[in-house]
């Protein structure tokens, strides 16, 4: 998926800074250095304006009204719809379904596609490396209904052995719930032969793509995949939104999710009807302002050559790789090939939340600590790492930042 | 580096955490429990031997976390080895006060300046959490982990 090295220069990161006015600003007296766009990434200006212009001159509530305001909010809310599945390459814009983010996307699944058909003793595959969002709600079938978890290891290096995979998909097997990309280790799974290898045992896929479709581009129609869970703040669109991309078939078997208004079609005192996908499944008041805000920051993205991004992205991993492979005093935590572009490790002598409250000091945001991963920490035997996730906006400037961050923290506590 | 820093990771806090005290399991606990900060990911577990008046004869701990959580644990072993219970509680309130940036004017001037290495943790209040760890731990001990006769 990464391009040469050489086309990272087509990719301005020092023009696509000035778009993120939050990056100017000072901690502590000294620049930020913000790399921890894998818990949550910043916001362009033009997300915000536009959420905002849309607040000030065409809101109202969707789906409602007859009046001209509720007209407007319902079509801009309709067309970031079709944002989203032009973004994934949805093949129906009734395929995507708003959730408030990619946990209650992966939620929904659990809750309106697998619960109602699960039985004591099926399984459904995941890998340790899997976030608490895709293994918490397979942990709540497996409590409520007897499901067996089936979990697939990855090779030192993080990479996933596509063969134990395989063998791990049985004739009990009733879903595949896998990450697109590590959020820990970076590790990008090839989805189309999990996909191809699932199917052949008539087995549904869901993708966490939370991280995943941020650094890849993603055409669920090519990966045939059943399931793809987003969410908006990582795309640096806002909180409070994400979306779940299902092939039509899945979503018009699927019972509700939340049960309100909107996703009727008819109630009584006795009886009630749905209404069809995606409607079923968006109960109440979605997040309007939000879906705008995403569909902004989707055409901002996509508005860049999405390789030559990946590319920039991957020369400051390799960039901050090289340099802290020279340190015999810490240990990187994942090195798969292909991997995108986040960097854990852990370091002799400093634990986690001491080098990132030193980091801090420096102006340096890292995340530290177990990533909502714990599964994963098990495999590589620590409690938390120190994680640095690069994004469009960072330079090498910040892994420099960084590397001279590590020195001092050493200085300190070693 | 900056003051802030200087004063959270100071030497005697260092110290603590590279060699901590009354580290290791204690045989004959009368008490004990494990104290987890999900956050993090950080355990600690405290042993204790509580004679009358709920007396802290001896207590030892274990634990994997950072410098701070580490430190902490170690020095309250120091601080609460021979007190009673009510001697305890009021260091730990005064502790309590202490990394939270508030008045701690009710310690003795002993203790106060014992534990006043602590009191950088207050410009850090991310990591208060990590300081207050084994003392919450402690208190969990005593109140819930009285062990059965005879365990060990």
């Amino acid at each position: 998926m990464n391009a040469p090295q050489k086309i990272s220069a087509l990719f301005d990161a020092e023009r696509a800074r000035a778009d993120f006015e939050i990056l100017s600003r000072q901690v502590y007296g000294k620049p930020l250095v913000y790399l921890d766009s894998g818990a949550s990434a910043q916001k362009p200006r033009i997300v915000l304006d536009t959420m905002r212009d849309f607040a000030q001159s065409e809101y109202a509530n969707v789906h409602r009204g007859v009046h001209f305001l509720s007209a407007a909010a319902t079509d801009r809310y309709e067309a970031a719809r079709r944002t989203v599945q032009k973004f994934l390459n949805a093949a129906r814009e009734d395929e995507i379904v708003f959730t408030k983010g990619g946990t209650e996307a992966i939620n929904l699944v659990s809750y309106s596609h697998l619960a109602p058909r699960i039985q004591p003793g099926d399984e459904i595959v995941l890998t340790v490396m899997e976030h608490h969002s895709n293994i918490v709600p397979w942990h709540f079938l497996r409590e409520r209904a007897g499901a067996v978890l089936r979990w697939v290891d990855v090779r030192d290096d993080g990479s996933l052995d596509i063969e134990a995979l395989d063998a791990a998909i049985t004739p009990k097997t009733r879903l595949v719930a896998i990450t697109h990309m590590s959020n820990v280790l970076g590790t990008v799974t090839p989805l189309k032969e999990i996909v191809a290898r699932a199917h052949a045992k008539n087995v549904p896929v869901l993708a966490d793509g939370c991280q995943g479709a941020v650094h890849e581009v993603v055409d669920v129609q090519a990966l045939d995949i059943d399931f793809y869970a987003i969410t908006g703040h990582k795309l640096y669109g806002p909180t409070g939104i994400g979306a779940l991309y299902a092939k039509r078939a899945h979503l018009k078997a699927m019972r509700p999710f939340n049960g309100g208004g909107e996703m009727i079609r008819e109630v009584a005192k006795d009886r009630i009807s749905y209404a069809d996908p995606p409607a079923r499944f968006e109960a109440g008041t979605p997040p309007i302002i939000q879906s705008i805000g995403l569909a902004t920051a989707l055409d901002y993205l996509s508005a860049f050559d999405r390789n030559s991004v990946a590319a920039h992205e991957h020369d400051l991993l390799t960039y901050a790789r090289e340099q802290v492979g020279q340190f015999n005093w810490l240990r990187v935590i994942g090195d798969a090939p292909g991997k995108g572009a986040i960097l854990s490790f852990e370091a002799e002598g400093m634990h986690a939340h001491d080098l990132a409250t030193i980091l801090d000091r420096e102006g340096v945001a890292v995340r530290a600590g177990h990533h909502c991963a714990q599964p994963l920490m098990e495999r590589f035997g620590v409690t938390s790492t120190s994680r640095a996730s690069f994004a469009l906006y960072n330079t090498r400037a910040d892994v420099d930042a960084l590397i001279a961050g590590l020195h001092k923290a050493r200085g300190i506590l070693v | 580096m900056d003051n802030a820093l200087r004063e959270l990771y100071q030497e005697v806090i260092l110290d603590h955490s590279r060699h901590p005290r009354h580290h290791g399991v204690l045989q004959g606990a009368t008490h004990q429990a494990e104290g987890y900060n999900p956050l993090c990911g950080d355990r600690v577990t405290v042993y204790l031997k509580l004679g009358d008046d709920n007396r802290v004869s001896d207590i030892r701990f274990l634990g994997k976390g950072c410098a701070i959580s580490q430190a902490s644990a170690s020095m309250m072993t120091e601080m609460l080895k021979g007190r009673t219970g009510q001697e305890a509680d009021r260091l730990m309130k005064g502790f309590l006060h202490l990394v939270k940036g508030e008045d701690a004017s009710d310690l003795p001037e002993e203790d106060r300046e014992r534990l006043e290495v602590m009191g950088g943790i207050s410009e850090f209040p991310m990591r208060v959490k990590c300081a207050t760890l084994a003392w919450h731990t402690y208190k969990n001990a005593v109140e819930e982990g009285k062990k059965e006769e005879g365990a060990t």
